[in-house]
Parts: C-alpha cells; structure tokens; sequence
C-alpha cells in the first residue's frame, strides 16, 4: 500500500489518539463515581457518631442528674 | 481479611507524576520529533499508541495470572485483588488496543478488520475470554470461594494467552505466506527510541492507575469494616 | 487413586448409561448442526476447509453441552457436597470426570462423523478415516481436560449454562485451528493429504500444558 497522504491519514491517527484518551476518561469517570459513593458513606458514618456522641453525652449528664447509675 | 498495615495508595503521587511526563514526552516525540516512516508515512505513528498498549494490556492480564497464583498459594486476599484490579484494567485498556488496531487496519489495509494479521486476532480471542472474568467472579457469592475460582480462572487463562498467540500465528503463518518480521526489525534509531520511551509510558500508566484502583478498592473495603464496627458498636451501647 | 478414579468413572457412566442423559443430546445436537450446515452453506456436499470447519463446529457444539452437564448429577442430588467431603483425591476427581468426557466424545463422534460423510462430505470418508481417527482422538483428549477444568470452574456459579460456553469456546480456540488445519488436508478434493506434523504436535503441546494446569489446579476448584 502507498503511504496516505497527510491528510487523510491524519484524521486516522488522531482518531486512535482520541480512542486512547477516551478510554482513560472514562476509567476516570468510572473511579469520580465510586470516589463519589465513598465519600456519601463517610458523610453517613459522620452523622452517625455525631448522633453517637450525642447520646453518649445526654447519657453522662443523665448520670451526673440522676442516681440510677453503675 | 486483607492486611490492616497494607497501605496500597503510597508511592501513588510518585508513579502518576512519572507516568504523565514520560507518556506526554513519548507522545511529544511521537508528533515533533520522530521522522515519518518511509512505507507507511504519517499513519504509522498509530504505532507508537497501539503497540505498547497491546503489549502493557498483555502484560496485565499475565500479571493478573501471576497474583492469582499467588493468591492461590499464600490465601490472602490482598493477591486476589491485586489480580481482579490488573484483569480489569487490562480489560478496559484491551478495548482501546482493539479500536486503535482497527483504525490502524482501515487506514494502512482499508479494511476495519484483517484475520491475517495474527497478533490482532489472538488479542480478539484472549480479549473474548477475559471478559468472562466479571460474569465468573460475581455470579459466586461465598467471598472467599469467588477468590479462589477467580484465581484459577486468572491462571489458566494466563497461561492461555502465550499458547493462543503461537496458535493463531501459526494458522497464519501457513495459510497467509506474509513477512513474519515485526514492525519493530529495521527500525531506524530514533523510532526505536520513541518506542521505548512510550512502552515506559504506557507501563508506568498502566501502574499508575493499577495502584489507584487498588488503593480506592482497599479504601472502600475498609470504609465498610469501620461501619461495621461502629454500626456494632453502637447497638451494644444502646443495649446496654 | 487410579482406583478412586476407576471406581468414580464406573459410577459416571453406569448414570449416563442408565439415565442416557448426556450422550443422546450431544449426538442430536450433532445431527442437527449438519443439517443446519446443509442449509446455512446452501451446499449439498462439501470437501477440504469448509468440510473440516463444519465437522469441527459440529463436534465443539456438541462437546458445549457435554461440557455443561459433566458435575450436573452431583450438583442436582445434592452430592455435590458429599463428593467434596469424601477423602477421594481432587485429582481422581479430575481423571474420572475427563474419561468419563473423553468417551461420551468418542461415541458421539462414532455416530456423527459417519453421519457427516453421509449427509456433507463431498469426498470419501473412506481413506480419510485412519488419519481422521488420530486428530480426533488428541483433540478429544484436549477437549476433555479443557472441559473438566471449565465445567468445575463453571459449576459453582448461578449462571453454569451461560459461562460454559463462553468460557470453553475461546479457550479451546488453539484445539480447533489444529483441528481443522489438519482435518481441512484430510479433506482435500483429490483425495486425503498427508497431515503436516505440526497440527497433533500442537494438540500434544496443548494438551499437557492444560493437563498439567489441570492438575495443578483442581485442587483448588474442589476444595471446602
């Protein structure tokens, strides 16, 4: 096969350039979204001890109020 | 269980940092630097993408045999992992290697696809076999058995991809009287430089995000063991 | 444990003998795959490559179900469980469940192939038999291992039916090509070629190192 010329070849490299970047993209996106679910779950453990600590202090000031305590 | 002191993201910035300058170098040589090829002109610089993808990809999935292996030797977690990270990986990298190989065989055969270029077709056939990994792996729900089958499937499929190549090339070699000699023989030097440097790219690419996704995935398993125990935790504080 | 492995074949094939699951369906499919061959090709006789590509076909499909239902009684009577409890060595396991493959593959192939020359083949089956019956035997042999690796690996899962196939097709790739290489010269028009020694040297090849993958993994397949 003679060589393409410039032109038209050029649009074939560039084609596969862009194949290559576009798969790394989406590997990306792919990771953004799981990176998106870990970060929901650490909010949600977040408001979790922060209800955890909550109630562990109304518990201690119950305690010091009350007698019904160990 | 995996390791607790296992810390899979070091090193990790190091890595991503070496793998952009060398792809972007390799790549900048690629278009500034490295002559057009006396044959096949200015299409041959597909080359330089798509030959070390191909052959990152392939490392990856043996890789992937390797820890496997290991998994099924030492029984611990961190290798099964390793192995379902590096099989995944080199499954979606082995899309781009398909789709740039096509684009290669319109451009310089005018045709999308050749069956007498052997390397190709073996990379289809290994590419069709891998992806039954996922469906293997997930449709076993008893953890530590889906690690077992899942290395044993990454074993013998690894040991398949060399097998499969010598096969299909010598189905080729005989039907299709072609030159044998690779793309790489005769280079002059300064292509073989371009090469090399990509090859290191595409390598420490491939790590880069090899070594991210293990680090997310540990992170995830992590996050999940420490929901468990605050969860646990806290029922047996509200218990008591 | 060439004991175990007798005693565990005998028992494999006293059920396919007695329940004449496995062996009537392959050689069905078989039969029906030749008549789809009559019709997809639009031909009434074929020789050389295309003989040896539909005789090839013909023979994975038919292994395909073989393939599936290799553990099937064990996982259906819920011996599944008691086989891998019982002290019987994984690899008397592995080399009943292969022979017990290898010659359902044989009978089915003594009812296909004539049937092939029968029905397709545009050349005489005569001639070609002897040299026939060697590629076939290795390729069985080949088959057999990739299937009982395949159908251990498969059987755990929900989806056996749907990952046999799939999983077994690619890797038996390099079993086909030398196959039906060797077979498309056995096939030729003017009457058989002499077969090129690297098609069995290549099924030989194929068949120790997957015998020895297999061999060196069942363990770990069969093992709770």
């Amino acid at each position: 096969m003679p060589a393409l010329p410039l032109d038209s070849a050029g649009k074939y490299v560039a084609a596969a350039y862009l194949v290559f970047l576009g798969v790394i993209l989406i590997y990306v996106a792919i990771m953004a979204a799981r990176l998106g679910r870990v970060e929901r779950e650490i909010t949600e453990l977040d408001k979790l001890l922060e209800i955890r600590d909550e109630a562990n202090a109304t518990a201690r000031k119950s305690t010091v109020d009350g007698p019904n305590s160990e | 269980m995996t390791d607790k002191t296992q810390v899979h993201g070091r090193g990790l910035r190091r890595l991503a940092f070496a793998a952009t300058i060398t792809l972007i170098g390799a790549f900048a040589m690629v278009f500034f630097w490295t002559p057009n090829e006396a044959d096949q002109g200015f299409i041959q610089k597909i080359f330089y993408l798509h030959v070390p993808l191909a052959i990152v990809t392939l490392g990856g999935f043996v890789a992937g045999g390797i820890f496997g292996f290991m998994q099924l030797r030492t029984g611990k977690r961190v290798w099964d992992l390793r192995s379902y990270v590096a099989i995944h990986l080199s499954l979606m990298l082995a899309v781009a290697v398909l789709i740039t190989g096509a684009i290669w065989a319109k451009a310089s055969w005018g045709h999308w696809w050749v069956w007498d270029e052997p390397v190709l077709v073996s990379f289809l056939v290994v590419f069709l076999l891998y992806a039954c990994y996922q469906p293997l792996r997930f449709a076993i729900e008893d953890p530590e058995r889906q690690a077992r089958y899942a290395a044993v499937f990454a074993v013998v499929a690894g040991a398949f991809v060399p097998i499969n190549f010598a096969a299909v090339r010598l189905a080729q070699a005989y039907t299709h009287p072609r030159t044998l000699g690779t793309t790489t023989g005769g280079m002059p030097g300064s292509m073989m430089l371009t090469f090399l440097i990509s090859m290191l790219g595409m390598t420490l690419l491939f790590m880069t995000l090899w070594k991210f996704e293990l680090t997310s995935k540990s992170a995830r398993m992590r996050l999940s063991s420490i929901r468990r125990r605050i969860a646990r935790e806290t029922t047996t504080e509200q218990a008591a | 444990m060439i004991g175990q492995a007798i005693t565990l074949l005998r028992k494999d094939l006293l059920l396919e003998f007695r329940d004449r699951e496995s062996v009537p369906a392959m050689a069905l499919l078989a039969a029906a795959t030749l008549v789809v061959f009559h019709f997809a090709l639009g031909q009434r006789s074929i020789s050389g490559e295309l003989a040896s590509g539909a005789l090839w076909v013909t023979l994975l499909f038919a292994s395909m179900l073989g393939i599936s239902r290799l553990f099937v009684a064990e996982q259906e009577d819920g011996g599944f469980d008691a086989v891998l409890l019982a002290p019987v060595e994984r690899t008397a396991i592995l080399l009943a469940k292969a022979t017990a493959l290898l010659i359902f593959l044989i009978i089915v192939e003594l009812i296909a192939v004539p049937m092939f020359g029968v029905l397709l083949l545009g050349v005489p089956l005569g001639p070609a038999i002897p040299s026939l019956i060697g590629v076939l035997l290795l390729a069985d042999i080949c088959i057999a291992i990739v299937g009982a690796l395949v159908s251990a690996l498969a059987i755990q899962t929900r989806i056996r039916e749907l990952l046999v196939p799939i999983l077994a097709l690619p890797l038996l790739l390099p079993v086909l090509i030398a196959g039906s290489r060797a077979s498309g010269q056995i096939f030729q028009p003017g009457g058989p070629a002499a077969v090129a020694g690297r098609w069995p040297l290549m099924l030989a090849l194929y068949g120790v190192v997957f015998g020895l993958l297999a061999f060196a993994l069942y363990d770990y397949l069969l093992d709770d």
